[in-house]
Parts: C-alpha cells; structure tokens; sequence
C-alpha cells in the first residue's frame, strides 16, 4: 500500500517536473553558468588547479545546486494541492517519495555537472567508478538530508535563508566523508581504503531516512 | 530542603572542584606541565552540553507526544544552556590548545566538530525566531532538533574518531585513561563532571520556570 502510494506520487512529481520544464532547465543552466564562472575566475587555464582544489570546487558547486534544487520540493507545493495530499495519503508516503524523487533529480544533476565540469576544467579523476559511485551517495546523501530541511523551512516565513542556515551545518559531516571519499577516487588510491567513508555515508544515510521517516507526519499535521 | 539537596551538592562539588582544582597535586607532565588543571573545566564543558542538549532532545520527543507549553520551554531552555556549555567548552579548549599544541584553533577535527555542533543550536535559535505562533513554533522547532541530534551524534562522536586527532584518544594518541589519569586527577576530575553537570540542569530549571512564569503573566495581562 504505502510502496504503491510512494510510487505514485515519485510518478506525479516526474509528470509535474516534465510539464514544467523551466524549473529543472533553469537548474541545469544554474550547473552550467557555476561551472563556467569557476573556468574563468581560474583564470582559464585548467592546468593551473590541484586536486584538492578541483575536488572541493566540485563539491561546493554540488552543494549549492542541490540546496537551490531541493529547496522548492515543498515550497512548489500550493496550500490546496497539500491539503488535498493530506486527505488521501500517507504523510510516510509522501516524505519517502520526496526523497527518492530528490534522489533522481540529483544524480541527473550532479552527473551533468560533473560531465561539464570535467570538460571544462579537466579531468584529474584515476578511478572513475569509485568516483561516479562518490557522487551517488553523494545525491542520495543531499537529497535525504535536504528533503527533511526544506519540509521544516517552508514553514517558516524567510523560507530560502533559512533553509541554508539549516542545512549547511547537518550536511557537513556528509560533506567531509564524500570530500575524502572522492579525493581516494582521484588519487586512484586502492578501494579498499574508501570502504570506511562508504559505510560511514550509509549509516549517516540510514540515520537520516529513518528520523525523517519518523518525524515527518509531525511537520505535516501543521 | 529534600527537594534541593542536589543544588547544595552543585555548590559544594563546584568549590570543591575550584579550589582542589587549583591547588591539589597534579602530575608532572611536559608540555602539558600546569594546564593539566583545565581537564576539571574543559572536560566537564563537554560531558555536561551532551548531556543537556539530551534534556533538550528527550522534551522535543515529550512535546511532540504531549504538546504543552512547558516540554516547548524546557526543551528551548535547555538547548540554550546546553549553547552556553559549548561555548564556555571552546573557548577552555581554545585556552588551552595555545599552551599545548601552539595555536588557538589548529583545525583539530574535534574543535571543527564542535563548532559546527554549535552551528547546528544556533540555527535552532534562528528557526524558533522565525515564527510567530507558539505552537507552530513548538511543533517545528522539536521536529528540528530531533533531527539536529540525530545529525550531532555522528558528528561529534563518529567522525572524530576516523580521523587523526591532537586529542588524547584520537589517531594513535594515548587517552587520558590509560596512564596520564593517575587517581589523583580522578579525584577532582569526576567531582567537577558531576557538579558542572548539575549547576547546568540548575540554570535549566531556573531558566524554564522564569519562562513558564513569564508566559503565564503574558496570559492574564
């Protein structure tokens, strides 16, 4: 029951996403624009920037785009259509969808920010899968943290400061793992070492998903 | 009288702690010589903001079952003081990482992870501002802090210890209690986590019931 109303809603959302583009093109150009004023304020020579630079410039733009991205997944949301949700289904429901609609949304977009990224400023990366597996648990990370946070912000009045304010300091240590994680992955170091990040991340996730999970119906009653 | 026997043992273990703090023996150790004394007020910093943000953290989960206005105060109450602890904890620690290991803030991944702990408070406070009608202030800021618990338990003891760390226990460092903790230093050392610890539930007390009177007042007027 809740896994066909959690589908249903993912549905809903992608359809909604789909018939108004501008929200997600608009994303995409913000990728695209972040990337493109990085080139240039490194003074458009590629080769002049050292991993760990590249790595946290990376990472910063990832952490912008996805705060920018989630953000409007409840404040899109009219008082009428949510009070419409909250007669027919499950407020579980509701949050679980959220998070794994939030999910694809941010690994299509990190993947094209890394794409653009990569051709613009270069590509220092040796382990390629262990990188793009970085990114992943990197969006499934944003997402599941973010979700919960927009949900809390578009409560309040100002809702777009407080939702950075909320959320930078609860994505930080997720943050550091990935940074680390996928420093390991561009120094093509054995992957063996990175298993401690990897199961650090998915606890943290666990952690997340699970409170959220819990918490959500209290956020929603308001 | 039966009823505040813990607040004279608050007074009694904190005088206990300053003046055996300053003038008890303490081992002779290098670098550390001297600052040895801030283990009785570093430490307890930290031992008695965990254990108030938990107060804050267990009346979030209490309103959220049964939202009156007191669990709301208590748990803000406590989040503040447990802010207090904190920052009282980073500036000894501060103090003392000047003497030890030369620099007021050397990116020990201990001292990031507090501050960033303290972020996460400061942004409670930020969001509990941002609303005007109590219950829906109560209700969301209790669902906030929940969350920024759950967030601050990886954050404060996970991480750290992944990492190399210029704290004693931390990345091959030996911890305070394998042999630098003779009995001596325990002597004082648990007294000081105990009386600190109370003299914060106290100011928790007092805080919440100023609050509640206040609140009160605003009703009848």
């Amino acid at each position: 029951m809740l896994f066909k109303e959690i589908l249903y809603l993912i549905q809903k959302d992608l359809v909604l996403e789909w018939r108004q583009k501008y929200a997600f093109n608009g994303m995409l150009l913000y990728v695209g624009s972040v990337v493109f004023v990085c080139y240039l304020s490194f003074g458009l020579r590629s080769n002049v920037l050292v991993v760990p630079v590249w790595n946290a410039v990376l990472w910063i733009i990832l952490l912008f785009t996805s705060v920018n991205a989630i953000a409007k997944s409840f404040m899109q949301e009219n008082r009428g259509r949510l009070l419409y949700f909250y007669s027919i289904v499950s407020p579980q429901g509701v949050i679980l969808a959220k998070i794994v609609y939030n999910t694809l949304l941010m690994l299509v977009l990190a993947l094209m920010c890394f794409l653009f990224y990569a051709l613009v400023l270069g590509n220092p990366v040796q382990d390629v899968p262990m990188f793009l597996l970085s990114l992943l648990l990197g969006a499934i990370g944003f997402s599941t943290s973010l979700t919960m946070i927009s949900g809390i912000a578009s409560k309040a009045a100002n809702s777009s400061t407080l939702m950075a304010v909320l959320s930078f300091p609860v994505i930080v240590p997720m943050l550091l793992m990935l940074i680390k994680m996928s420093k390991n992955a561009l120094d093509g170091l054995d992957r063996s070492l990175s298993l401690d990040e990897l199961l650090t991340l998915l606890a943290i996730n666990m952690i997340v998903v699970t409170v959220s999970y819990i918490l959500f119906p209290y956020l929603w009653r308001s | 009288m039966k009823k505040n026997w813990w607040k004279i043992l608050a007074v009694l273990l904190l005088v206990f702690t300053v003046v055996a703090g300053m003038l008890s023996e303490v081992p002779r150790l290098a670098i550390l010589n001297e600052t040895i004394r801030n283990l009785y007020f570093h430490v307890p910093m930290w031992f008695g903001m965990i254990l108030i943000l938990l107060i804050s953290f267990a009346y979030s989960i209490k309103y959220l079952n049964k939202p009156t206005v007191k669990n709301d105060i208590i748990a803000a109450e406590a989040a503040k003081v447990g802010i207090l602890f904190g920052v009282l904890g980073i500036i000894t620690g501060m103090e003392w990482a000047r003497f030890t290991w030369g620099e007021y803030w050397s990116s020990d991944p201990k001292q990031n992870a507090s501050a960033i702990g303290l972020l996460i408070y400061f942004a409670y406070l930020v969001l509990r501002s941002s609303f005007n009608e109590q219950q829906q202030r109560a209700r969301i800021s209790a669902v906030y802090n929940i969350f920024a618990f759950a967030a601050l338990i990886p954050l404060l003891f996970i991480l750290p210890r992944m990492t190399d760390s210029l704290h004693p226990g931390n990345g091959g460092n030996p911890g305070f209690n394998t042999y630098d903790m003779d009995s001596s230093l325990r002597m004082v050392f648990y007294p000081a986590v105990l009386g600190w610890t109370l003299l914060g539930i106290w100011i928790v007390n007092v805080k919440s019931r100023l609050e509640l009177l206040r609140q009160g007042l605003y009703e009848t007027v």
